[in-house]
C-alpha cells in the first residue's frame, strides 16, 4: 500500500498529493510518469510526476478532478493509501542525457497548460540546477485555476502568465503570449516544450513551427499497463505507430498527429460518462463497495 | 477391455447458457467419473505420453493411482515434475502432447490425461494435501523477475532448495498471463491461480508488485544494491504484434492483449469495477491461436456478434483443439483463408468494417505449416464496429535495454542456453522471454530447469 503523507487543494477541483513510494521516488527523472489505482476495484490511472524525493522516499502527484476516477484520487487524505503506485514509466526527457556544457548554450521556454503545469515543474527545476535558460509560461482558463506560480517562480528565469479571460496576466492564450514573447519582446528561444490537454499542445506546435522553434510535447494517452503490453496508447509519429508508454511520453512536436491522439483520447467517452452518472448516484444514496 | 470403453465425456455448462456468462466452461470428472476414466489406460511398457510432455509427468502412474482412488498419491506423482497442474490440466495443448501420441487414440480416443490431471489438483487444492517440503534456508538471495509460469515455477523451486526468493511484478496482482491474458471462463482466477499462488507464497516467496524491472529497478541494481545473488527472467512475451495495414488505429481496434487484461486483469465484465470495455456490436478476431479464441469468446459473452478472421485453414489453426471446439458451439462464426488488407474507419474515426483478401495455401514455410498466399483480386469487405488484433505476441525490450551484458536474438528473445544461462554470469532467463510466446507448461519447465542451474551456480561460487 503507499500512503498519502500530505494532501492540500491548489484549486477547488486541484488537490496535490506526497505519496510514499520509495522505489519510485528513486528512480524517477523528469519526463516520466506514473500510474495509480486508488482503491483495488479502480482503473489504473496514468498521472505525470509533479516531483520526486529519493531521501523521503516520497512522489508528488497533481491531480484534477474531471472524472470518477480522478475524483476517487481527490477524496483521498493524508493517511489513506493508495492500493496501487507503479513508476516510473516511460522516457525521461532527452535532456536528462545532456552534459551541462550543452545545456548551458540553451534558452528552454516551457508552456504549461492547466494541470500540465504540475509535470513542468520538476523539469524547469533540473534544468536550471544543470546551468540552462529556462523561461516559463503558465496558462489556465482562468485565475483561480492557475497551480504553481510561485514554485515556478523560485525555479525559472522568467514567469508569465495568461488567462482566457484575462482575469491575470496576459489576456489570451498561451499561443498568442508566446507569439508575442518572441515576436513582439524579441525574446530569443532554442527549445520550447508544450504540456497540457492535446488540443493545447497542438496548437503550440503550430505556432512553435511558425516561429522555427523545436517543439517536444508529452502526450497523455490512454493506457492500461504502461509498460508496451496493450497499445491502448498508440500514436503515430513522423507517420509510424509509436507507443506513448514505452517510447514517450515525449515526442518531438512537429511529428505527432495530433488529430488521431485526440480522437484515440474519447475512445471510452461513452463509459466513462455512464460511469459518472452511476457514481454521483452511489455518492448519493451512500451505497460503499 | 479397458479399451472398449468409450472416453468419459466432462461435464459442461451448455452452450447458450455459458455463452453469456464468464463461469468456467468445464466442470471437470467427479470421484467416480475420474476413477472410470483412469481405467481406461493401458500402461504401456514404453509410455509415449511420457515423452511426449514438455516435462515427462509420469503418466501412467499417476493414473493408477487415481484408478485405484488414491487421489492423494496421484497428486504427489504429478508434483514430482508439475508445480502448477491445476492450471496445466486446463490449458495444456494436450492433443499435440501426452494425448496426442496415446495409443488409445490411433484406433478410438485417447485417455483424458488433461482432465485426470485437472481432477487430481483441484482435489488436492480443496484438500490440501501435497505439502512440500523445504529445505532449511541458505542465507542466499534470488530475484524472479515476472510471476507468470516461469517465474512462479523457478521461485517455487528455489524456495524448496532454502533460497530466500522475491519475485518482482510490474503489474498490480501477480500470476502474469495466467491473470491478465487467459480468461475466467477457462482458468478461474480466484479457486485456480490465487490458489496456485498462494501456495508458492506459503514456502516463503516474497512477491512484490508494482515493480517494473528495466524501470523502478534494475536488473543490474538487484545484483550490485540489494544482495541479490542470482536474478531469473521470466518476464514473458508481451509486446502486442499488429499488422501495419491502414485504419489500424482507428477506434475500435484494439490489440488482444489490450482487450483481454482490461477484462481479465482489469475485470471489465463485472459491474463492481470500473474498467471501461469496448466489444461492439460485431467484432471481428484476426488470429487462430489461443489468444484469439480468448479474445473472440470474450468479445461473445459482452454481446457482440462475433467472427474470427484466419489467413490459413481449420487444420492450421494453431488453437488448442477444445477452445475451437468450444467456440464454434458458443457461436463464433470461422471465416478462413481470408486475411485484412484494411480497416474502414467511418467520419467519426471509429471503425465501420474490414476489407479482406482471399488467401489459397502454398508451399511449407519454416514452420511447417503451408503459407498463406493473397488471391489477386479477391477483395472483400466484412462489416465490424470492433476489430481485436490476435496476431502473437515478442518479448518486451524493456529488460534487455537496461541490463548490461544481456544479449537478445534478433526476434528480441533473451539468449540463454538449455539450462536457462543468459550471456550474462548470475542472470538466467526461462519461458517466452526465452522462446517467444509459446505454452504455460513450457514456461514451467524451463523455469525449473532454471531454478536447478541457479542452484549450481551459487553453490560452486560459494564452495
Amino acid at each position: 500500500m503507499f500512503e498519502v503523507i500530505s494532501k492540500e487543494m491548489l484549486s477547488p477541483a486541484i488537490c496535490r498529493m506526497k505519496v510514499y513510494a520509495p522505489r519510485l521516488a528513486a528512480s524517477a527523472r523528469p519526463g516520466q510518469f506514473l500510474i495509480v489505482i486508488p482503491e483495488s476495484h479502480g482503473e489504473r490511472i496514468p498521472l505525470t510526476i509533479s516531483d520526486y524525493d529519493s531521501v523521503e522516499g516520497t512522489v508528488t502527484i497533481v491531480t484534477q478532478r474531471i472524472g470518477v476516477s480522478t475524483g476517487e484520487i481527490c477524496a483521498l487524505e493524508a493517511g489513506d493509501c493508495f492500493s496501487d503506485v507503479v513508476g516510473p514509466l516511460g522516457q525521461p526527457s532527452d535532456f536528462v542525457g545532456q552534459s551541462r556544457e550543452e545545456l548551458a548554450g540553451e534558452h528552454f521556454i516551457f508552456i504549461a497548460g492547466g494541470v500540465g503545469t504540475a509535470p513542468v515543474y520538476p523539469q524547469v527545476k533540473y534544468l536550471k540546477e544543470a546551468g540552462a535558460h529556462v523561461d516559463v509560461i503558465i496558462g489556465a482558463k482562468t485565475s483561480d485555476l492557475l497551480i504553481y506560480k510561485d514554485e515556478m517562480r523560485q525555479v525559472c528565469d522568467n514567469l508569465f502568465i495568461c488567462t482566457d479571460d484575462g482575469s491575470e496576466g496576459f489576456h489570451g492564450l498561451v499561443t498568442g503570449l508566446l507569439e508575442k514573447l518572441v515576436s513582439e519582446d524579441g525574446r530569443r528561444y532554442t527549445r520550447a516544450v508544450a504540456i497540457g490537454p492535446m488540443i493545447m499542445m497542438k496548437f503550440a506546435v503550430q505556432t512553435a513551427r511558425k516561429l522555427g522553434l523545436p517543439i517536444t510535447v508529452s502526450l497523455n494517452t490512454l493506457m492500461v499497463d504502461g509498460t508496451g503490453m496493450c497499445g491502448a496508447c498508440r500514436v503515430t509519429v513522423a507517420g509510424k505507430t509509436r507507443f506513448a508508454c514505452v517510447e514517450g511520453p515525449e515526442f518531438n512536436g512537429y511529428d505527432v498527429d495530433f488529430d488521431e491522439a485526440m480522437r484515440r483520447q474519447g475512445m471510452y467517452r461513452v463509459q466513462e460518462h455512464e460511469a459518472e452518472v452511476e457514481y454521483e448516484h452511489e455518492c448519493k444514496i451512500g451505497r460503499t463497495r | 477391455m479397458a479399451d472398449r470403453l468409450p472416453r468419459v465425456p466432462v461435464r459442461e455448462q451448455a452452450p447458450e447458457v455459458r455463452a453469456t456468462n464468464f463461469e468456467e466452461v468445464c466442470y471437470g470428472y467427479d470421484e467416480q467419473e475420474a476413477m472410470l476414466e483412469a481405467s481406461r489406460c493401458l500402461h504401456c511398457k514404453n509410455p509415449r505420453c511420457v515423452s511426449a510432455c514438455p516435462v515427462n509427468v509420469s503418466i501412467p502412474e499417476f493414473i493408477a493411482a487415481v484408478a485405484a482412488g488414491d487421489f492423494k498419491g496421484a497428486a504427489s506423482v504429478i508434483a514430482r515434475d508439475s508445480s502448477l497442474p491445476a492450471i496445466c490440466g486446463r490449458v495444456c495443448p494436450q492433443e499435440t502432447q501426452c494425448e496426442g501420441s496415446c495409443i488409445l487414440g490411433i484406433k478410438s480416443e485417447p485417455v483424458a490425461i488433461g482432465k485426470l490431471e485437472r481432477f487430481v489438483a483441484d482435489w488436492s487444492l480443496q484438500n490440501g494435501s501435497c505439502d512440500a517440503e523445504k529445505a532449511p534456508s541458505n542465507g542466499y538471495k534470488v530475484a524472479v523477475v515476472g510471476s507468470g509460469p516461469s517465474g512462479l515455477a523457478c521461485a517455487a523451486d528455489l524456495a524448496k532448495m532454502g533460497y530466500d526468493v522475491t519475485i518482482f511484478e510490474a503489474l498490480h496482482k501477480a500470476g502474469g498471463v495466467l491473470e491478465y491474458g487467459i480468461p475466467e471462463f477457462r482458468l478461474p482466477k480466484e479457486k485456480i491461480v490465487a490458489a496456485e499462488i498462494s501456495k508458492v507464497r506459503s514456502l516463503g516467496v516474497r512477491i512484490e508488485t508494482d515493480v517494473v524491472v528495466g524501470r523502478t529497478v534494475t536488473v543490474d541494481s538487484l545484483l550490485d544494491n540489494e544482495g541479490f545473488s542470482a536474478v531469473f527472467i521470466g518476464s514473458g512475451a508481451g509486446l502486442p504484434r499488429f499488422m501495419n495495414i491502414p485504419g489500424e488505429n482507428l477506434n475500435g481496434v484494439f490489440s488482444a492483449n489490450e482487450f483481454l487484461t482490461r477484462n481479465n486483469l482489469m475485470k471489465a465484465y463485472r459491474h463492481d469495477y470500473r474498467t471501461p470495455v469496448y466489444a461492439g456490436n460485431k467484432a471481428v478476431v484476426v488470429g487462430g491461436g489461443n489468444v484469439a479464441m480468448d479474445a473472440a469468446r470474450t468479445a461473445l459473452r459482452l454481446g457482440a456478434d462475433t467472427t474470427v478472421v484466419y489467413r490459413r485453414t481449420e487444420k492450421e489453426l494453431p488453437a488448442r483443439r477444445e477452445e475451437v471446439h468450444h467456440a464454434k458451439e458458443e457461436g463464433i462464426r470461422f471465416m478462413m483463408l481470408s486475411n485484412p488488407v484494411e480497416i474502414l474507419g467511418d467520419e467519426k474515426g471509429w471503425v465501420r468494417g474490414v476489407r479482406c483478401i482471399r488467401m489459397e495455401l502454398g508451399e511449407p514455410d519454416e514452420s511447417g505449416r503451408r503459407s498463406p498466399v493473397p488471391v489477386p483480386g479477391s477483395e472483400f469487405e466484412i462489416e465490424a464496429d470492433s476489430v481485436i488484433m490476435a496476431l502473437g505476441t515478442s518479448p518486451n525490450p524493456l529488460i534487455a535495454r537496461t541490463t548490461s551484458g544481456l544479449e537478445t536474438n534478433r526476434r528480441g528473445c533473451i539468449t540463454a542456453d538449455e539450462d536457462g544461462a543468459t550471456t550474462r554470469p548470475g542472470v538466467f532467463a526461462g519461458g517466452d522471454a526465452v522462446t517467444g510466446a509459446a505454452t504455460v507448461i513450457l514456461a514451467m519447465g524451463a523455469g525449473r530447469k532454471a531454478a536447478a542451474a541457479i542452484d549450481r551456480y551459487i553453490k560452486s561460487r560459494n564452495a
